[in-house]
């Protein structure tokens, strides 16, 4: 149990200091799904641990909204990278362009 | 009887005349003068009429219509006709009708003469209503009605500065008296339910003796403001600006009177309270006194016979605070003042006239050659108001005087010294201006009014003359007993003795000889010196600031209001202004300080989150763990 919990602290971290101190957006991005699966395991280590299926649920919710977020997110970043040549995220500093 | 019509055709004329264009100036005057003078003829019609009824039976009410009616409070639009109104209504109209005559002459080369007579109009109809009404609210409205046409009239040529600030002045210093009136008429309305003359003055007698006392001062607070008397006497000098026939119609004859008239149809609130009726004698004497005073002082025609307005009217107040004992006297004097008091005005406007609007007695002197008619004329009314034996004025300050020694020795004195000090400066003014050698100047060359303007003075002077004999039998008396109750009589006591009427008579007329050969002696055969001379008593100089009334007045009412008010300005512009701007300052400065952190960077936002989420997730260990 507590095995399983200190992997998510960490995995959550590591995703955490991703999106605070990377530019370009597709690692902060995966740092941001890192983080979500971080949470992923926390419920599924404490939905066995209590031995309720609630946690289970949780998680397939997380992992279907992270799959359409990741539609969604991908293809903005993609029209960033056509209209700007960049994917750092601090360049798109303004909503104009 | 229908009474309505005597205010109808005043009324009608001032809106026909204020409405119609200029092609009625060349008859707009005709108008005016025949309204008010239908107006008399059908106030003599029902004079005559009201003198064929039972005394018990004169009084006649007509109601038009219901003015207000909502919950227990109900006014009619009522008029009443009784021997009160009837003399008033016979005085205003008559006087009126003459004075809008000569005003035909005086006016006649004003180009807007037509709406001088809309307003002589509108103040004849305004005063009709106040003496006839039925209510003290329809009262009320003709008191205003009264207020405007003599705010209009006094500031009836308004090119001239002091005009309009007097006609200000004039109209301010009413509104200090209405709110005394109106404040009287809410007092009614709350202890009694209605504000129905006859009404009030039956629940007089339920009513407790404070309020009573309250309602008699406020009453006189209004009636102060009106007539002119102390403390709101000072727009009354400074009125005499308007044109000489205003002066002669409404600050003579008959608007100063309304507050007489107030204080005797109020009788019954009067005759309930002592203290309101030794306030209205106080009142009356200070101003009885202070105004002859002024005008012994004044070099100015017209002030001087302000001043004597002042004081006459004072006596009649007094007469009226009297009670019972001079009720009736009151409205005598104010009758015959009213004739020979317009007849001296129109008398000085004639003057004035002759001498190209010079009103500077100093620059007279000899005019009775120059102006026979408004000589004789204006020596038949000084006659009448110094109480020659014979005349109006005599019999009519006799009764009051009589009727104040039979109350108070001293009070009574006060009026016979004031008799002699009236007949001092009334010489004074005869012999300025008819009297001694010409000071006119160069191109002053006097002549005679025209026709239009000497029938009413000999009309006037006519009827100061034989006022008199309204006295005659008491009948004075008797047909105002309807109205004010029975007069009664108190005697004379003086020195241990008991003095007759005729004691008191030729007391009083030793007195007037003797005001008039001090005047004459100093003034009819001395030496007028051309300026007013500096070197003179305090009184004098005094009396020439019109007793420092104007100074009272700034230091008492004016500079504490203006001091109130810059306090007030400046705690609006440091106190709430500063306030108000402190919080928007506070908002935009906050606002620009908090703009920098939407800096657009997607990490610091992201920090902000998690930031955010820690301190939401320790705090909640934190509760949990406790």
């Amino acid at each position: 149990m507590s095995e399983l919990l200190g992997l998510s602290m960490i995995l959550f971290t590591i995703g955490a200091v991703g999106v605070l101190v990377r530019r370009n957006a597709l690692i902060v991005f995966m740092c941001v799904e890192l983080m979500l699966n971080a949470t992923n395991l926390a419920f599924v280590a404490f939905a066995r641990e209590h031995g309720t299926l609630d946690g289970q649920l949780a998680a397939f919710i997380v992992m279907v909204v992270a799959a359409a977020e990741v539609v969604v997110g991908l293809a903005i970043i993609i029209a960033i990278h056509r209209s700007r040549g960049s994917i750092s995220v601090d360049d798109v500093r303004q909503v104009r362009g | 009887m229908i009474i309505w019509l005597l205010v109808a055709f005043p009324a009608l004329g001032a809106a026909l005349l204020l409405t119609w264009g200029k092609e009625s100036d060349r008859f707009g005057h005709l108008i005016a003068t025949a309204a008010s003078a239908l107006s008399f003829v059908w106030g003599l019609v029902l004079f005559v009429r009201l003198l064929g009824r039972d005394s018990d039976d004169r009084t006649v009410t007509e109601s038009l219509f219901t003015w207000i009616s909502t919950g227990s409070f109900h006014v009619e639009m009522s008029f009443v006709y009784d021997p009160l109104a009837a003399l008033f209504v016979l005085l205003i109209t008559g006087v009126g009708t003459l004075i809008h005559v000569y005003s035909i002459g005086y006016m006649a080369h004003d180009e807007r003469r037509r709406r001088f007579f809309a307003f002589l109009n509108l103040f004849v109809a305004a005063m009709l209503v106040l003496v006839l009404a039925g209510d003290y609210l329809v009262l009320f409205l003709g008191w205003e009605g009264v207020g405007l046409a003599s705010y209009l009239l006094i500031g009836f040529w308004q090119h001239k500065p002091t005009a309009a600030a007097a006609a200000k002045k004039a109209f301010v210093v009413n509104r200090v008296g209405d709110v005394g009136m109106a404040l009287a008429i809410m007092l009614m309305f709350k202890e009694f339910g209605t504000t129905e003359i006859a009404a009030v003055g039956d629940s007089v007698a339920g009513a407790t003796a404070n309020t009573i006392t309250a309602l008699g001062l406020l009453l006189l607070l209004g009636a102060c403001g009106k007539s002119a008397q102390v403390p709101l006497q000072s727009w009354l000098l400074d009125a005499m600006e308007g044109p000489t026939p205003v002066s002669a119609l409404i600050h003579a004859a008959t608007m100063v009177t309304a507050g007489v008239y107030l204080v005797v149809r109020s009788n019954a609130i009067f005759d309930a309270s002592e203290t309101a009726r030794n306030a209205v004698v106080i009142v009356g004497l200070v101003t009885l006194i202070a105004g002859a005073i002024i005008g012994c002082a004044k070099d100015d025609i017209k002030k001087a016979l302000a001043g004597s307005t002042m004081s006459q009217i004072g006596y009649m107040m007094l007469a009226a605070g009297l009670g019972p004992a001079g009720y009736a006297f009151a409205i005598f004097h104010l009758v015959t003042h009213g004739f020979f008091k317009a007849n001296m005005f129109l008398g000085a406007g004639s003057v004035m006239h002759a001498t190209n609007d010079d009103v500077d007695m100093r620059h007279y002197g000899a005019l009775r050659t120059a102006l026979p008619v408004t000589f004789a004329t204006f020596g038949l009314g000084y006659l009448a108001i110094i109480g020659f034996p014979g005349f109006s004025g005599f019999f009519s300050k006799d009764k009051i005087i009589e009727a104040a020694l039979g109350h108070n020795v001293w009070i009574g004195l006060a009026t016979v010294l004031a008799a002699g000090v009236t007949a001092f400066y009334m010489t004074r003014l005869m012999a300025m201006t008819f009297a001694g050698r010409k000071r006119w100047r160069e191109d002053v060359h006097p002549h005679e009014s025209p026709r239009v303007m000497t029938v009413p003075l000999v009309v006037l002077a006519a009827a100061s003359v034989l006022g008199g004999v309204m006295v005659l039998g008491d009948w004075i008396a008797g047909w105002l007993e309807p109205v004010v109750g029975q007069t009664e009589h108190h005697e004379v006591v003086l020195l241990g003795a008991e003095w007759p009427p005729i004691a008191v008579s030729a007391l009083v007329t030793v007195v007037v000889a003797i005001g008039v050969a001090v005047a004459w002696t100093t003034y009819g055969r001395g030496e007028v010196a051309d300026t007013a001379p500096e070197k003179v008593s305090f009184l004098t100089r005094a009396a020439r600031q019109d007793l420092y009334g104007d100074a009272i007045n700034e230091w008492v009412a004016v500079r504490p209001t203006v001091t109130l008010s810059r306090g007030i300005a400046w705690f609006d512009r440091f106190g709430l202004h500063r306030a108000i701007t402190g919080v928007v300052t506070l908002i935009g400065e906050g606002a620009t300080g908090m703009r920098a952190w939407q800096n657009g960077f997607v990490r610091s936002y992201a920090l902000g989150i998690f930031v955010g989420a820690l301190v939401v997730t320790l705090s909640l260990l934190v509760v949990v763990w406790r």
